[in-house]
């Protein structure tokens, strides 16, 4: 298996009361799609949150390529390569699409014009560039969010529920899209559709009441009686 | 040559030819409004285009007269050698300022500004042997000469006017169309996805602020020089506000709505004081009226309606 | 050395102070509280109560009295009905959208300027306090109206707290502050709510003038002082907790009475700002507000 670049330990964050990650370990290897599932509640979008920093930790540690980022801010993990993408689109919708895309490109030095149009081609939103972002569909705003991430050029993608309103022919493009992104990207994608956890992930980490319940293969997931139990009798 | 650049050539150019056929009158009160559009743009920079709403701009553009006016009337500088320690003072005096009032934001960021703001108004009035307080103290004649121009003389100072605007307006051009304008307007559209593209939001913020405050401490030293006056009304609340209104006025994020707000505001005042003394009033109506019903100015109307393309 | 019957006249004059700052801070973080508005205009409603008691105690014939019973009842009213006017016209327009609010308050507050400046005029007017009463110490004598001052703000001080703890408008009033979508679910009137906690934070600062000028005079920029003080109150004390705000005052109204006889009051002055201004950056929560 390949190397690990991003290792997290005993990740812990709680809300008054609630334990919304507790204790998580986390080990996402090179190259790979790691999917993260479970429950709505489980602590998926606080984990990640963790993760790019967007959440103060309280508790744990997390080493990204030998580095330990655990007390950088939100800002600089992102300048080290750990992307992400939100859950509710979250686009400048006053800004051009251009504008929008180019905020990422420009973070690496280069042509800014060419290489905007071409972070903006992979999603195959380059002909609306100069459309107002607010303006767009849903679907091609999900796509832009998604463009956003890519541009940045990330070692770690985190993408929370990208397909969430997308239509099926869309899900099949932003299939192809992540499948393109590894190996040289490593992808962390959060996700409730199963079809596109099975068919892209090569491990799933499963999240319950802020625990990981089962880490494996799609294969040894789905026979996991814990995680079936979680599903079906939670 | 882009539109853009053609456009504020254009303006710059209109303002030359303006100066030849203006009546004195007039031509006084350009020099004025050109000088004050120096401090509106770095108004504009802070708020128009970074989205930071502060209250206490008149104390970068105190700075600068202040630091100027003193170092020539006490300390016997020249004009040439006391002006750039006037944007200095707006500079460094917005750092200062910036690294504390930037770790609030919102309603917060305005009162903490406000408080600075009055602070050094107050600061001014404790140092009555120096400054003369409200009434001021004026610079001698001598004092105002950089070489061969005299700024006293109303030419001279028209000329050199439209050449720090003309300075000031493509400054600001080449910003806002930078890499750094494109994250500044990127904070105030949503600092939390900036900060998920990997931008600091606190040092985008105070590189906005310091650039702000050398325009405003230009602006301060520039006006105090060629008028020769330099008096603690320049540094009064209200003096903080009236870039903002200003800024309001013309169109918030763009680069031409500081001087049109300037003009338009300084020459309503201009008319409506020969109907009634009630200047107070025509401000204060003015923020309401813009505040309720045009919050994006005449540019920034124009370019949502009309001129996409409008820097 | 200061002599103790000197610090207990400057204790004295800081009470009254006290008293008064107290009232006016109040209004402002009632309004802060409820709202979560900054209300810049504050201080021309202060100054609105000293003026508009002026106009009426010249126009209520009859014994000091009776023209400033009459003042003290209808001056603050009216301000408090030219607050919710302005409420409605202005700040329910703008959703009463933070950043907008402050800016359209602080071009309302040049209005109000103008207009006390237009129809009052720029001079400085008395008005006659209703009785004359020295009290006299083995010292010194002292007004006794200042500690009618005192008591009144205290009454009235006790009425908001009755008002906002005890009663059914208060209730509601703090129901709005917590959530204002669910109160609305619960079919409160919010907008209601709102005009009339800007109207009341409006009359507590013109009911403070009222009581203010017979030892201070009314003037058309009278507003500037009382503003930043309450600022300063209402920021020390934690923004929108009035029991914070109290502790404020007192502190501030008692200390600014002492400190000004070992400083110079513009020194003074500065310090508090700037003290205030950091205390915003580093202690948002106030002094003696708790972490919300």
């Amino acid at each position: 298996m390949a190397a690990v670049i991003l290792s997290a330990r005993r990740l812990t964050r709680h809300f008054g009361g609630v334990k919304a990650v507790d204790g998580v370990d986390l080990d996402l290897h090179h190259g790979e799609i790691h999917a993260l599932i479970g429950p709505n509640g489980a602590g998926k979008t606080t984990l990640v949150g963790l993760l790019s920093g967007r959440i103060a930790m309280q508790a744990g540690t997390i080493i990204l390529g030998g580095e330990d980022i655990s007390r950088l801010p939100a800002h600089a993990r992102v300048a080290r390569g750990i992307a992400y993408t939100f859950q509710i689109t979250s686009i400048y919708a006053r800004l051009s699409v251009f504008d929008n895309v180019a905020l990422a490109v420009q973070r690496h030095s280069g042509d800014l014009r060419a290489g905007t149009l071409a972070a903006l081609a992979r999603v195959g939103l380059d002909h609306l560039a100069d459309q107002r972002a607010g303006t767009l569909a849903y679907g091609h705003q999900r796509l832009l969010e998604i463009a956003m991430g890519l541009a940045l050029r990330p070692r770690l993608l985190i993408l929370d529920e990208p397909t969430q309103g997308l239509a099926d022919a869309e899900i099949a493009t932003f299939k192809t899209l992540v499948r393109g992104l590894v190996p040289a990207a490593t992808v962390l994608l959060i996700e409730h559709n199963m079809d596109v956890v099975m068919d892209l992930a090569q491990n799933i980490t499963v999240l319950n009441s802020g625990q990981v319940l089962a880490t494996g293969t799609p294969a040894q997931i789905r026979a996991n009686p814990a995680v079936q139990a979680a599903y079906l009798g939670g | 040559m882009t539109r853009d650049l053609a456009l504020h050539l254009a303006v710059i150019l209109a303002l030359a030819g303006l100066s030849m056929v203006l009546p004195p009158y007039h031509h006084t009160n350009t020099a004025r409004i050109l000088l004050l559009a120096v401090y509106a743009m770095g108004y504009n920079i802070a708020f128009g285009y970074t989205g930071l709403l502060s209250l206490g701009h008149a104390l970068f553009f105190g700075a600068g007269m202040y630091a100027t006016g003193l170092l020539t009337h006490h300390g016997g500088w020249s004009a040439l050698a006391a002006l750039p320690m006037g944007l200095l003072a707006g500079g460094a005096l917005a750092l200062a300022i910036g690294l504390l009032a930037l770790r609030t934001a919102g309603v917060s960021f305005m009162i903490v500004t406000l408080m600075f703001a009055q602070a050094g108004y107050l600061t001014v009035m404790y140092f009555t042997s120096y400054t003369r307080g409200e009434e001021g103290f004026n610079l001698a004649r001598a004092s105002r000469v950089i070489g061969p121009l005299d700024l006293s003389q109303d030419s001279t100072r028209y000329a050199v006017a439209l050449a720090i605007f003309g300075a000031a307006l493509l400054g600001q051009l080449v910003l806002v169309r930078s890499r750094l304008g494109r994250v500044m307007v990127a904070m105030r559209e949503n600092e939390d996805r900036s900060r998920m593209l990997g931008y600091d939001p606190f040092r985008v913020k105070l590189a906005a602020l310091v650039l702000s405050g050398v325009y405003a401490g230009t602006a301060g030293a520039a006006y105090g020089v060629m008028f020769g006056y330099v008096g603690a009304s320049f540094v009064a609340t209200q003096f903080s506000i009236l870039p903002l209104l200003w800024v309001l006025l013309g169109g918030a994020g763009t680069t031409l709505g500081p001087v049109l707000g300037v003009a338009l505001m300084f020459y309503l005042i201009d008319i409506a004081s020969s109907y009634t003394t009630a200047h107070l009033a025509v401000i204060g109506g003015a923020l309401l009226v813009l505040v309720l019903f045009a919050p994006r100015g005449v540019l920034g109307a124009v370019r949502e309606r009309w001129v996409r393309w409008l820097p | 050395m200061i002599s103790g019957p000197f610090l207990l006249l400057a204790l004295m004059e800081g009470t009254v102070m006290a008293a008064v700052l107290a009232l006016t801070a109040v209004g402002l973080s009632l309004v802060f509280g409820v709202m979560r508005v900054v209300n810049v205009a504050h201080g021309e409603f202060f100054m609105l109560g000293a003026v508009l008691a002026w106009f009426v105690a010249q126009a209520v014939p009859g014994p000091a009295w009776v023209a400033f019973l009459a003042a003290l009842v209808l001056a603050p009213l009216i301000v408090a009905a030219m607050a919710a006017l302005a409420d409605w016209a202005v700040l329910k327009r703008l959703g009463y959208e933070p950043e907008a609010t402050i800016v359209a308050t602080i071009g309302l507050s040049y209005i109000l300027q103008q207009a006390a400046l237009s129809f009052f005029g720029p001079d400085a007017r008395p008005i006659e306090a209703p009785f004359v009463w020295r009290i006299q110490f083995p010292w010194f004598g002292y007004s006794g109206y200042k500690i009618v001052v005192v008591v009144a703000a205290v009454a009235v001080l006790v009425a908001v707290w009755v008002l906002m703890n005890r009663s059914r408008a208060g209730l509601v009033m703090r129901a709005t502050q917590i959530d204002r979508d669910t109160a609305r679910a619960f079919g409160i009137n919010v907008d209601r709510v709102y005009a009339m906690v800007f109207a009341l934070g409006a009359g507590l600062a013109a009911l403070a003038a009222v009581l203010l000028v017979p030892i201070q005079q009314a003037h058309y920029l009278m507003g500037h002082d009382p503003l930043l003080l309450s600022f300063i109150v209402v920021i020390i004390g934690g923004l929108g907790s009035i029991r914070g705000t109290l502790i404020a005052a007192l502190v501030i109204g008692l200390s600014d009475g002492v400190i000004s006889f070992f400083w110079s009051p513009t020194l003074a002055k500065i310090l508090a700002t700037l003290f205030v201004a950091l205390v915003l950056v580093f202690r948002p929560q106030g002094l003696f507000g708790e972490r919300t």
